[in-house]
């Protein structure tokens, strides 16, 4: 159980209070409800290089990450479709500096020229670094495209081309930041070795003056349901082909996220799965595969990716994954199986609690989805799952017309 | 009466507390000796209900007489026992939720099991039966030997991944174990005999020692002693190998990889010397103004100023024998020369400039949290132990490492400086 408190700020501002006195360090995590997904189409990745732009210096205070490495703490953030969060931990003697840093960037970002002209450059060369100069980096734009019409979930979180990042204004930057980098729009979690009275005081005193801002309304169009199996081949200068499928599955808080989610478990995910135990082992068509899904919060893709032997057709190998899918919809998993995938859940829970940090994300998280709460309920929502949902859930899944493949073939 | 309420003034930063004046403490271990004589050393701590069990060999590529024979013996290790196939073995761990993870280096080898206290028990007999009873399997070997040059070939289509090899290659030399790199051909000689004998001598017969962290069970000892403690480790020396040390005579690279590439690979190299020189701790302090964390000289100039890569990082390989001091970047093809040239820069800086006092506090201060982070968790506390024993260091090398961080000057730092960041000793490679 990880215990929490949980306060709201008269301007709006959700606070989450979660004490461990066993470590010296305190965490500061600022969640703000706001990811790729909330984007104009026609100018993507835009919630990514806004992450790189909060540390360019706020409002009163010229440098972000200085004062916090003088305090003896470190710093992080991420940008995904879904959401945009910063972390520090530091010293917990020092955690008013935290939350002077944050504060001050919550109130306002400095917005210069020169900060947004050197990050445009820095996450163009991201850009490159990560999806342009890789082979297959350019996988998940193909397949984003492919599967998504509607939902904004059809473009990366670094944005859909490069010119869209190399091409923005200040004026951009600054409605993107009143629009969405406000306290009705943000979830505060402070952590670690610390007093709730401290914390109600300090957020009190550098939070609680910050004006509310406008509540952020998502109108994000849902995809709708796919009818008809999407194909794609292209051809690139690649050592070995590839092949990538997607299906459609549930949103986050759906059991059928849950229920999938151990479905990519049983498939994928370690040494003794099915598609790793049949096709690399076995039939030795693939030389790498895997199934997964990105957790996303809209209704996310079911994934099985896999790097074929040199010299087996890409058709043979497809169809060796389709028959793997096909017993997912036919055959009851045996409770061994079932089993396993549900003590795999449990144990990685409890790995990733040790970590104050990552408790401290986790809260901020499960209150963007409605209630931090969630997270205590996590495991035995996936305890109570049965077989008969896992082939029920499957055959929602696995029809041929929710699906999408991309074969990725090497030019050579 | 009228209550004042002070107006905040949010330009002033509030008061801390130097992390300098934290007093850290590594936590100590537990030292047990298994009837075998492989010595345990355990950090009984934590809050959540887990623990990992790390098995160290000597058995690291230093001892292999042919290239990947300790790298195949490690990763194959895993992949049928007399008793086991590879699917049975893997089952076994995955079933109860465990990792069972190996991993080959220069020095050691090891098999790390990651598990939820309560199946320790059901655990550590499969854990011995792999260091006994491995068969190394044909089939197994073949579709290992098919996926890694496989992978190998999407690998060495990577700027990045080119460059490492060669940057080793240029310090170490080729037939050094830290200069050494896989081959496709290497993977072709590979003979399942080779794997077996290694695995009889360097694991069944090997040197090993151990790691514990986490919640540890009270019985956590004999548990170990009646299934690892058993088994015919630590009867043989290991052989004493010296590896001559060959760097390149030329110092300066630039290669064409991928004709089409839009980033080139950088990297910066001088030959260091290990743990044991007296200047290693001071140079850490050093390295991490330079290039060692998000606000050091090179991320400043070169990523925040200059917008020229992602990110820039300066480290000293972790090493046991020998070492070196690297600087590795991924930056725009126009502008990689630009950054080379803005690294040296950044040395000569440092060498004919004093580092302010308060640029040095914030060094100072952020390399002891930073510890202090690192120190929480049983996890951690174990990876400081077993690097420093691995070393053949103590706990008075982490206290020394602290008050050097604590009280080194501008002064030494420049002197240091001089004495290492000189670009001719760096060898340079670029590989778009």
């Amino acid at each position: 159980m990880i215990q929490f408190e949980r306060y709201t700020l008269s301007n709006g501002l959700r606070l989450l209070i979660h004490k461990d006195a066993a470590t010296p360090m305190a965490v500061v995590n600022v969640l703000y409800d706001v990811g790729a997904r909330d984007e104009d189409e026609k100018q993507t990745g835009f919630a990514h290089l806004f992450e790189h732009l909060m540390f360019g210096g706020s409002i009163n205070i010229p440098d972000y990450d200085e004062p916090l490495q003088l305090a003896g703490g470190e710093n992080n953030a991420y940008t995904t479709n879904d959401l945009t969060n910063y972390y520090c931990q530091l010293p917990a003697e020092n955690l008013e500096t935290a939350f002077w840093l944050e504060s001050d960037r919550m109130l306002s970002l400095a917005f210069s020229e020169k900060s947004l002209d050197v990050q445009r450059k820095v996450v163009s060369e991201e850009f490159k670094e990560h999806y342009l100069n890789k082979p297959y980096g350019d996988v998940w734009h193909k397949m984003r495209e492919m599967a998504y019409k509607q939902h904004p979930y059809k473009w990366m979180t670094i944005g859909k081309e490069l010119k869209h990042i190399e091409d923005a204004q200040l004026q951009d930057v600054k409605n993107f930041f009143f629009k969405h980098y406000t306290p009705a729009n943000a979830i505060l979690v402070v952590a670690g070795n610390v007093e709730t009275e401290n914390v109600l005081k300090l957020a009190e005193k550098w939070f609680a003056p910050i004006p509310s801002g406008e509540k952020y309304e998502r109108k994000v169009p849902q995809e709708p349901a796919q009818t008809e199996a999407r194909r794609l081949e292209i051809k690139a200068d690649v050592p070995l082909d590839a092949f990538v499928k997607t299906w459609h599955m549930a949103s986050r808080l759906e059991r059928g996220y849950y229920i999938t989610d151990l479905i990519t478990d049983i498939l994928g995910g370690s040494a003794s799965s099915r598609l790793y135990e049949q096709l690399v082992k076995g039939k030795k068509l693939f030389s790498s595969i895997e199934c997964y899904h990105f957790g996303s919060v809209d209704n996310g893709l079911l994934t099985i990716e896999g790097k074929l032997v040199k010299g087996v057709k890409i058709e043979d190998a497809e169809a060796a994954v389709n028959e793997e899918v096909q017993k997912m919809t036919e055959q009851l998993v045996d409770e061994k199986e079932l089993q396993k995938v549900i003590n795999k859940t449990e144990s990685t829970i409890l790995f990733e609690d040790m970590s104050v940090m990552s408790r401290a994300n986790s809260l901020a998280y499960y209150e963007l989805l409605g209630d931090a709460e969630l997270m205590n309920t996590e495991l035995s929502k996936y305890q109570s799952i049965t077989a008969e949902e896992v082939l029920a859930e499957s055959k929602k899944i696995f029809d041929e017309r929710n699906s999408n493949t991309l074969y990725y073939l090497s030019k050579n | 009466m009228s209550i004042v309420t002070e107006q905040l003034n949010r330009t002033i930063a509030p008061v801390i507390k130097d992390a300098t004046e934290f007093e850290l403490k590594l936590k100590p271990y537990e030292k047990y000796v298994l009837d075998n004589g492989v010595e345990v050393y355990a950090v009984n701590a934590g809050t959540q209900e887990v623990m990992s069990v790390e098995l160290v060999f000597s058995a690291g590529n230093w001892y292999e007489q042919q290239n990947n024979i300790a790298a195949a013996t490690n990763f194959l290790i895993k992949n049928g026992t007399k008793d086991k196939t590879a699917f049975q073995l893997n089952e076994h761990f995955d079933y109860y939720g465990s990792h069972l993870t190996r991993g080959c280096y220069n020095e050691t080898a090891n098999i790390v099991l990651h598990c939820i206290n309560r199946h320790l028990a059901t655990h550590l007999p499969v854990v011995a039966e792999m260091i006994t009873d491995a068969v190394y399997p044909q089939h197994e070997l073949d579709i290992y030997r098919q996926n890694m040059q496989q992978r190998l070939t999407v690998n060495l289509k990577k700027c990045d991944f080119v460059a490492g090899r060669l940057i080793d290659e240029y310090v170490f030399g080729k037939n050094h174990p830290y200069g050494v790199y896989s081959n496709k051909e290497d993977y072709d000689a590979l003979q399942q005999q080779q794997l077996q004998a290694y695995y009889k001598q360097y694991y069944t017969e090997g040197k090993c020692i151990i790691f514990a962290a986490g919640l540890l069970p009270a019985d956590f000892a004999q548990q170990l002693n009646s299934t690892i403690g058993q088994l015919p480790l630590n009867k043989k020396e290991i052989p004493a190998i010296v590896h001559p040390l060959a760097p390149a005579e030329q110092m300066k690279y630039r290669i064409i990889n991928d004709e089409k590439g839009v980033q080139g690979a950088i990297r910066l190299a001088q030959p260091f010397p290990n743990r044991h020189h007296p200047d290693f701790q001071k140079v850490q302090v050093l390295n991490t103004l330079f290039g060692g964390f998000f606000g050091s000289r090179l991320m400043s100039n070169i990523r925040e100023d200059k917008g020229y890569t992602y990110g820039i990082h300066s480290y000293i390989l972790n090493h046991i024998s020998t070492t070196a001091w690297m600087i590795s970047t991924e930056a725009g093809r126009d502008v990689c020369e630009a950054t080379i040239t803005e690294v040296y820069n950044e040395m000569r800086d440092l060498r004919d400039e004093l580092v302010d006092e308060e640029e040095l506090q914030l060094v100072k201060n952020y390399l002891i949290g930073t510890i202090l982070g690192d120190l929480d968790g049983p996890f951690h506390i174990i990876g400081r132990w077993k690097n420093l024993i691995l070393n053949g260091l103590d706990e008075n090398y982490f206290y020394n490492s602290v008050n050097i961080i604590k009280t080194i000057s501008a002064k030494e730092l420049q002197e240091l400086a001089n004495k290492y960041l000189q670009p001719e000793k760096f060898y340079e490679l670029v590989v778009v």
